[in-house]
């Protein structure tokens, strides 16, 4: 007989671990106020209430108390990047726990001066009373207990069925402002004394500023200072208006070398596969009872690169006094956005501050931090005045860090019954990953622009630890015998890329549900029962199942009208989602609706979670349908939302969303967890209606033609 | 410069500025009213709608002089957190955005469909929001808060 494992020594939850000071997290005002200070920002995500709902429940206190602090280097808890759909899963687990802490050194302090016990205190929006009306609250013991200690491990938060708040759709606590115009975006916010900055960028890739004539632009009115730093210029105004104009007249005369070569848009795969790469087996699996291979498919699929095109251009300021800077960003990270201006302007961290102001919505590295590098070198300019920088849209377009093309292949051995024995994925891409603040090298983009230029960061790939990146959702969730997977990074990097939502998730899923549905078919067996019986965990089937029953899977065959089917867990371990997509049309597709059933452990805010989730499927119909970053061989052409569009309102499908709750099972975020399943359900049904398989993204009218003559 | 009048939010307002001055960067720079958001410059997203008599209009590609004597109508003169139009209420009600940096030029543009259109269908809503663009995928949300604030508006 074997001792039972003792159970493991409790745990902080991670980022209460890198951050313990409780202080640096909560604070109680005398006035009745709670703040909360986390780590992790506001980006369209609805986080900033999700934290307070779960603050407000443990602390026992109404949410109307709860002031949320943006994050700032100058005080918050570093928290890393907002990314990656970890903030509920981060954040939320600290606050929980910091906050249930918190809740029992108040009890204890209350039991103290009152005199009774802590098991007949209860409190009540921060009111701790007793028997015989004895009472005092948070807000009197504030300024008596010091929280400037260590988070202990073992901190017990409430049961699930003991919260008030969290699962339930508490409103937004941004929607007002955003409704009313009260300027809460960074593009609104002014500072006394602000100028306004503009940055010239070349229109060739990679091309260098070889001679630049000033004249025009010194004329015009209200100009305050042209700033020149080897290839990086640009200008600071007493106006927008007289930014603009001097921006113009500074490109006149402006000369520039030739850029550098872009690949051949009509041949990614090509492309990709005939790049020097870094090549890691991400994962192997062998049968243990090998089964003989009666015919192999070989299957290549492609995505595009893809832009962020967030509705606003990327926006910041920066204020120099002395050899101290301070910055306000839309950053996903600012402490990690801090380590790279240290690195670009060599001073010490110390003599940067970082502060969080919301932006527009943001789906990944956008270029929030290459333009507050710009205000920041622009404003050096300025003699102590704050200088606000905004992108242009077509730099926006353009300049950005894109989503990274890929290449995938997978090799399905099918038995005798059709049934696959062995799997093979390869996967040809840049890494969708270059952050700021990991790195020896700064990733902002003006650091290869300045005079001793720092090189271009060539784009990794996360540890698939962390989720992995390129080969994020490689790993197939299906109980198949035996696979190998391949993810085969490029070391050259043309176009520049870096995160935006999933990494390397869509394209995989995508893949993988796409060759599912193709030997499910050509065994003649219906795709949801080949998926469930592929499966051996009961969330993934639930999900499966569930979005099946509310779709009515599967409905009559009516000519025109096509239904498929998508299923992902969210990096293997986070969300789990699966969609029933209806489409119609022939050359023209449209979506006409999207089914989703989604499981992400506890909902803290259900309609949060919905938001999320119906704002993924859209988005990434958008990507399947119509988006792709156009470029020639000297430059990207995609320089508007004329180039580059996205779905409107009326081609927007509708969408359904049944969220599986489970309470007991920590939360997860929901942010990513529709673009791999909605985009694998649009392409499979897009076979069921015409009976192509589309392999290439995006899905258009002329793909559509071409593979259906193909099959004619 | 010369001096335009135009007629903001309801107040007589004067401005002395190019006439060929987009109405944006007047109405974000010197009257300070950011309620309208610059997406592109290039009327092609509808972050900066504003109602010029009585049709939405991208503020980018309207110049000043265009303007004058007319009624110009931005989000903040929609209505107010004490005093809320009817929109402003439903967007609230669906939670009908994410981000919310296209919803100004959206509530704007349904404002516009509501005083042409008080009872519109949902296919109606979608046109009339169909060059504004979000990225954020609320536009179901958005149709609904529409819908919502027309019923509203009809049963008083």
């Amino acid at each position: 007989m074997t001792k039972p494992e003792p159970s493991p020594a409790p745990k902080l939850p991670v980022s209460l671990a890198a951050n313990p000071v409780l202080s640096s997290w909560v604070h109680f005002s005398p006035e009745g106020h709670v703040t909360l200070s986390p780590g992790k920002v506001e980006i369209g995500q609805g986080i900033v209430t999700a934290l307070a709902q779960i603050a407000a429940d443990e602390l026992d206190v109404d949410i109307g108390r709860v002031r949320m602090v943006r994050a700032s280097t100058a005080a918050s808890p570093n928290e890393g990047v907002t990314s990656g759909s970890l903030s509920v899963q981060q954040s939320g687990r600290a606050v929980r726990h910091a906050c249930a802490e918190i809740r029992q050194i108040f009890l204890t302090a209350a039991s103290d001066q009152l005199g009774v016990g802590i098991d007949v205190l209860e409190i009540k929006d921060g009111t701790i009373s007793g028997p015989g009306n004895i009472r005092t609250s948070y807000w009197e013991l504030a300024d008596k207990i010091s929280l400037d200690r260590e988070a202990t491990p073992g901190a017990t938060p409430k049961k699930s069925t003991q919260r008030a708040l969290a699962g339930n759709s508490v409103q937004r606590l941004d929607i007002p402002d955003k409704v009313f115009a009260h300027p809460r975006f960074i593009h609104d916010a002014t500072l006394p004394g602000m100028l306004h900055g503009r940055v010239m960028r070349p229109e060739l890739s990679g091309a260098k500023l070889t001679g630049l004539n000033e004249a025009g632009a010194r004329a015009v009115p209200r100009l305050v200072a042209i700033v020149r730093d080897g290839h990086f210029a640009g200008v600071v105004s007493e106006t927008e208006d007289s930014a603009e104009a001097a921006l113009k007249a500074l490109r006149k005369g402006a000369a520039w070398s030739s850029g550098e070569t872009l690949p051949d848009e009509s041949g990614l795969a090509e492309f990709l596969k005939a790049q020097p790469v870094e090549s890691t087996v991400i994962d192997k699996k062998t049968a243990s009872t090998p089964v003989e291979t009666k015919r192999t498919i070989r299957r290549q699929y492609t995505r595009p690169y893809i832009a962020h095109a967030s509705i606003a251009p990327s926006c910041a300021m920066a204020q120099w006094s002395g050899d101290r800077v301070h910055v306000w960003t839309h950053s996903q990270g600012v402490y990690l956005l801090r380590t790279d201006l240290a690195l670009v302007l060599k001073l010490p961290i110390e003599n940067i501050t970082v502060e969080h102001l919301e932006g527009a919505g943001c789906y990944g590295h956008n270029p929030a931090d290459d333009v507050a590098l710009d205000a920041v070198l622009l404003a050096k300019a300025a003699g102590g005045r704050p200088v606000r920088v905004q992108w242009s849209r077509a730099d926006e377009m353009t300049h950005a860090p894109f989503g990274a093309a890929m290449a995938i292949e997978i090799e399905a051995d099918l038995d005798a019954q059709g049934d696959i024995v062995n799997w093979r994925h390869s996967i040809w891409s840049n890494g969708h990953a270059a952050r700021p603040g990991r790195a020896e090298l700064p990733a902002l983009l003006a650091g290869t622009e300045i005079a001793n230029p720092f090189p271009r960061m060539i784009s990794r790939n996360p540890p698939q630890a962390n989720g992995g990146g390129a080969d994020r959702n490689s790993i197939p969730l299906y109980d198949l015998p035996s696979w190998q997977i391949v993810s085969h990074r490029l070391t050259t990097m043309p176009i520049r890329t870096s995160a935006l939502r999933t990494l390397g998730g869509q394209g995989n899923v995508f893949a993988i549900e796409s060759v599912l549905d193709e030997v499910a078919y050509e065994r003649g067996e219906d795709p949801v029962a080949f998926r469930l019986r592929h499966l051996t965990d009961e969330r993934a089937k639930d999900v499966i199942r569930a979005a099946a029953g509310r779709a009515s899977w599967k409905p009559d065959k009516r000519a025109g009208i096509g239904y498929g089917i998508g299923f992902g867990r969210y990096k293997n371990t986070g969300a789990y989602c699966a969609v029933v997509a209806e489409i119609e049309g022939a050359e023209d597709i449209r979506v006409r609706r999207l089914t989703l059933a989604v499981d992400v452990g506890e909902a803290i805010n259900p309609d949060g979670v919905i938001n999320q989730i119906e704002g993924g499927a859209i988005q990434a119909t958008s990507w399947v349908l119509k988006e792709r970053v156009r470029f020639d061989r000297q430059r990207i052409t995609s320089t508007s939302w004329t180039d580059y569009p996205i779905l409107r309102f009326s081609e927007v499908p509708e969408v359904e969303v049944e969220l599986i709750q489970r309470p007991d099972i920590d939360p997860v975020g929901a942010g990513e967890a529709a673009h791999g399943p909605v985009t694998a359900a649009i392409a499979n049904a897009v076979f069921d209606a015409l009976a192509v398989r589309i392999r290439d993204l995006p899905i258009t009218r002329e793909r559509l033609i071409a593979a259906m003559e193909l099959n004619s | 410069m010369p001096r335009i009048q135009f007629h903001l939010n309801g107040v007589e307002t004067n401005v002395d500025a190019d006439p060929d001055s987009s109405l944006l960067s007047i109405l974000r720079g010197p009257l300070g009213v950011t309620g309208p958001h610059f997406g592109c410059g290039a009327n092609e997203c509808g972050a900066c709608n504003v109602i010029v008599g009585d049709h939405a209009v991208a503020a980018c590609d309207t110049p000043l002089w265009s303007v004058a004597d007319k009624d110009v109508t931005t989000i903040e003169g929609l209505g107010s957190a004490e005093n809320p139009h009817p929109l402003q209420r439903a967007f609230i009600a669906e939670q009908a955005l994410q981000c919310g940096y296209c919803v100004s030029g959206i509530l704007i543009s349904a404002a516009a469909l509501l005083m042409q259109n008080p009872k519109p269908t949902g296919d109606d809503v979608k046109a009339a929001l169909d060059r504004n663009l979000c990225r954020c995928g609320s536009q179901n949300r958005m149709v609904r808060a529409v819908l919502r604030a027309a019923d509203e508006m009809a049963a008083r």
